[in-house]
């Protein structure tokens, strides 16, 4: 039995609820026990008080995308050092791609992956299972097996499944076990050499280009196999201004369908690539700025459910390479409640709408308890100081890997403590 | 300092590099990179080298005691000998590597590779590579200057040079002309780096392409798009015909040669609708009968071969100016 905690005088939200006042919020045994906005409310005797004056308290950030390197390239990210990134950036949870080498594919890596975390790591780690049996994107894999072994939900990870055969097998087995689908739509054929956004600039790059019909085409099909079938279907990262168009047509009336996008493609546009810079060559590549504006106008009209941080750790090996031969990806879990702040500071969506993006919607998708701060949840949470001006460097990055396309970037807003389970594991300290 | 190259080559004062005003980048990479001001500059500064080619002694040792590295990491028979040829013709130490790469570690390979040369000291890199922005890395991993030869469907700046030499030698000036250039846009570094200085040096522009050919932006590129051959011909000064990529195997852009040529394909008739003093341009090799008629390629209209001795002139022009900016201090050292 952990002391009692009181957090007072904080901006508590609580998207699940719509809550947003000053209040106080006491946690027993790991648990949320209440809140409450009567300011006379007396500490319960021998907890341990933290005064949160001018400071937001809101629920652990659920991220739905993360890659470590864990097992197979522990060189780039382990879940220890991903773990402890993540809790530095308020995340309290999340979902780890199957990606690893050898592929999660197999209840006994996910196993692994549970055990490893639960050794290592001080925020919760939930394993994604491959959809297909080696990303192979041919034969599905063990679901209930998988599912037994604590894999939360199927996703490709970084692939995306061709054949519409094998999704539908995929989405109605899963529906079977009644366990979330996520899928990067991606037409491999379409999409061909390319490596940016099309249009303009790639053009005069002389880069290989991505047409929103790479995106769209199997964004579709997706869709309507969804729909078909009634499964849970998350459509892991959009990134065009169509596929908001397209979720808005084809999601209502079922709310078994979602979607997500990264923090990347809602803050950054295909003009930051400039000289061919590889940290901001991502998968789905960074759009146009009408794209990127449609995401955000997708982000509060409902289209787009989820904001995550794509956390994709690579060694600088692979990413100081010519642009076409460059690895995807971006590293994220820092920066993630900071760079989505940015849409808050500038007006573009109010905070509870990125919140609820980042905790309640998240957590409902993979139908766990988390994300909120609703009595006796998990006491998964951190306080923020919305008015903390910093600069992302280097030096500072926990990672291991430090590809993060916010280098030198100038956030205003910081998670300044992090808890899980009523434990503090992490407090900003001032000139780290 | 004139007077010594004029004894030694026999040239006119135009030759002397330091007649030109200073070249004021470290690197030619990209002529979008440029101003008006550096590619008139290096313009100059060709046309000065054209009769030291011509002349019985070739030589203009500006750059007695320079090693220039030819990396070249596409096959390239023409580019790799002009500045072998260039590099030779201004006194320097001139090395060629070929580097025979695997798609898998090509990246690695470039950076490693630009470690080591960057340790034997070399003043200038001549680099060719089949990735976009690849040369604009390495320069950035090497502390000499790096002249690109070709990276990807970006930028082939010397060639745009020498089009625009060529130019200037038949028609005497560039600004008001107008010039089609013709074929496969979409990978062409050789239509990129035309367009960027022709555009800088207020010619009128125009694209012609089958539009699987055409790249995304096309019209920004240029004053015109055209997709019927005969309609953008029409009262060109130039016809600037691209080489049909062959390489292609899967899904091709364009179904067969002979449907291309029929469409595509530069003879006697087309030509006939630009002006009768047209002149036609190839950045070699030539697919004859493919993008332009045998009789075409070799009529008197036909300036190729002009082009490819104004490559020579245009690299010795773009080496003097990156190697030679410390003339003033290096007065003595040249008695």
């Amino acid at each position: 039995m952990s002391a009692a905690l009181l957090i007072k005088n904080a901006r508590i939200i609580d998207p699940a609820s719509d809550f947003d006042h000053v209040a106080s919020m006491l946690v027993e045994n790991g648990r949320i026990s209440g809140i409450s906005t009567d300011s006379e409310t007396g500490t319960p005797e021998g907890a341990e008080t933290v005064d949160a004056r001018n400071m937001l308290l809101a629920p652990g950030l659920v991220d739905l995308r993360v890659f470590t390197g864990e097992p197979g390239h522990e060189y780039r990210e382990t879940l220890h050092s991903a773990a402890r990134a993540a809790v530095a950036g308020g995340i309290t949870s999340f979902v780890c791609m199957p990606d690893t080498e050898p592929v999660t594919d197999d209840g006994a890596v996910v196993d692994f992956i549970i055990g490893r975390a639960r050794e290592n790591a001080c925020m919760n780690i939930l394993p994604a299972a491959a959809i297909s049996k080696g990303l192979k994107g041919q034969e599905i894999t063990e679901f209930g097996l998988l599912k037994d072994a604590g894999a939360v939900c199927f996703s490709e990870g970084r692939k995306s499944i061709q054949s519409a055969a094998v999704l539908r097998t995929a989405l109605v087995y899963a529906k079977n076990f009644d366990m979330p689908v996520m899928h990067h739509p991606c037409d491999n054929d379409l999409k061909g050499n390319g490596v940016m956004n099309k249009g303009l600039f790639a053009t005069t790059l002389g880069l290989g280009a991505i047409a929103p019909e790479v995106e769209t085409i199997p964004l579709g099909r997706d869709l309507m196999l969804a729909r078909a079938t009634g499964a849970r279907y998350h459509a892991a990262q959009i990134s065009c201004a169509r596929s908001v168009k397209i979720l808005e047509m084809e999601k209502q009336g079922h709310s078994n369908i979602s979607a997500g996008v990264s923090i990347n493609n809602l803050t950054l546009n295909e003009l930051d690539v400039g000289q061919y810079r590889t940290f901001f060559k991502l998968d789905p590549p960074l759009r146009s700025e009408e794209d990127r504006q449609a995401l955000i106008a997708g982000l509060n009209s409902g289209a787009i459910d989820t904001i995550h941080s794509g956390h994709d750790p690579q060694d600088v090996e692979v990413k100081r390479r010519p642009f076409a031969e460059a690895a995807d990806g971006a590293i994220g879990l820092e920066t993630l409640f900071c760079a989505a702040m940015r849409l808050v500071h500038g007006g573009d969506v109010e905070l509870k709408t990125v919140l609820r993006a980042m905790t309640w919607r998240p957590a409902r998708i993979l139908g766990l308890q988390a994300g909120t701060l609703a009595p006796g949840a998990m006491a998964d949470f951190f306080i923020a100081d919305l008015e903390h001006p910093w600069v992302n460097s280097e030096e500072t990055i926990i990672s291991r890997s430090k590809n993060t396309p916010f280098e030198g970037a100038r956030f205003l807003g910081r998670v300044m403590e992090t808890y899980v389970a009523g434990k503090r594991v992490f407090r900003h300290e001032e000139g780290s | 300092m004139a007077q010594q190259y004029s004894a030694d080559t026999g040239m006119g004062k135009t030759a002397d590099p330091a007649f030109h005003p200073l070249f004021p980048h470290k690197h030619l990479l990209a002529i979008s990179q440029l101003n008006q001001h550096d590619i008139i500059n290096l313009l100059d500064r060709a046309e000065a080298m054209i009769p030291i080619s011509r002349q019985p002694r070739k030589i203009l040792p500006t750059l007695p005691g320079k090693t220039q590295i030819n990396l070249f990491f596409e096959n390239s028979t023409r580019t790799q000998a002009s500045f072998e040829i260039a590099g030779k013709r201004l006194g320097a130490l001139v090395v060629n590597m070929a580097v025979k790469t695997s798609s898998l570690n090509k990246g690695e390979t470039l950076i490693d590779t630009a470690a080591t040369l960057n340790a034997m000291q070399p003043d200038v890199i001549v680099v060719r590579h089949g990735a976009a922005g690849a040369v604009e890395l390495l320069s950035q991993k090497v502390e000499c200057s790096v002249v690109n030869a070709g990276d990807g469907a970006h930028e082939h700046p010397t060639q745009a040079l020498l089009d625009a030499l060529t130019i200037r030698h038949h028609k005497g000036m560039l600004a008001g002309l107008t010039v089609a250039i013709c074929g496969d846009i979409a990978n062409s570094r050789v239509a990129r780096s035309n367009l960027a200085l022709l555009g800088a040096l207020n010619v009128r522009t125009r694209i012609i392409a089958p539009r699987t050919l055409l790249p995304a932006g096309a019209e920004n590129l240029c004053h015109e798009v055209f997709t019927d051959m005969e309609k953008g011909l029409e009262g060109v000064d130039v016809v600037m015909m691209l080489r049909l990529q062959k390489e292609r195997a899967s899904n091709p852009l364009v179904p067969s040669e002979r449907e291309y040529y029929r469409f595509y394909g530069l003879d006697e008739n087309r030509l006939k609708l630009a002006r009768p003093d047209a002149i036609v341009m190839h950045p070699g090799p030539m697919n004859r009968g493919v993008e332009i008629d045998p009789m075409v390629a070799d009529s008197p209209l036909s300036v190729i071969t002009d082009q490819v001795e104004m490559g020579v002139a245009v690299r010795m022009a773009v080496l003097d100016a990156l190697l030679n900016k410390d003339r003033g201090e290096n007065e003595g050292e040249r008695e």
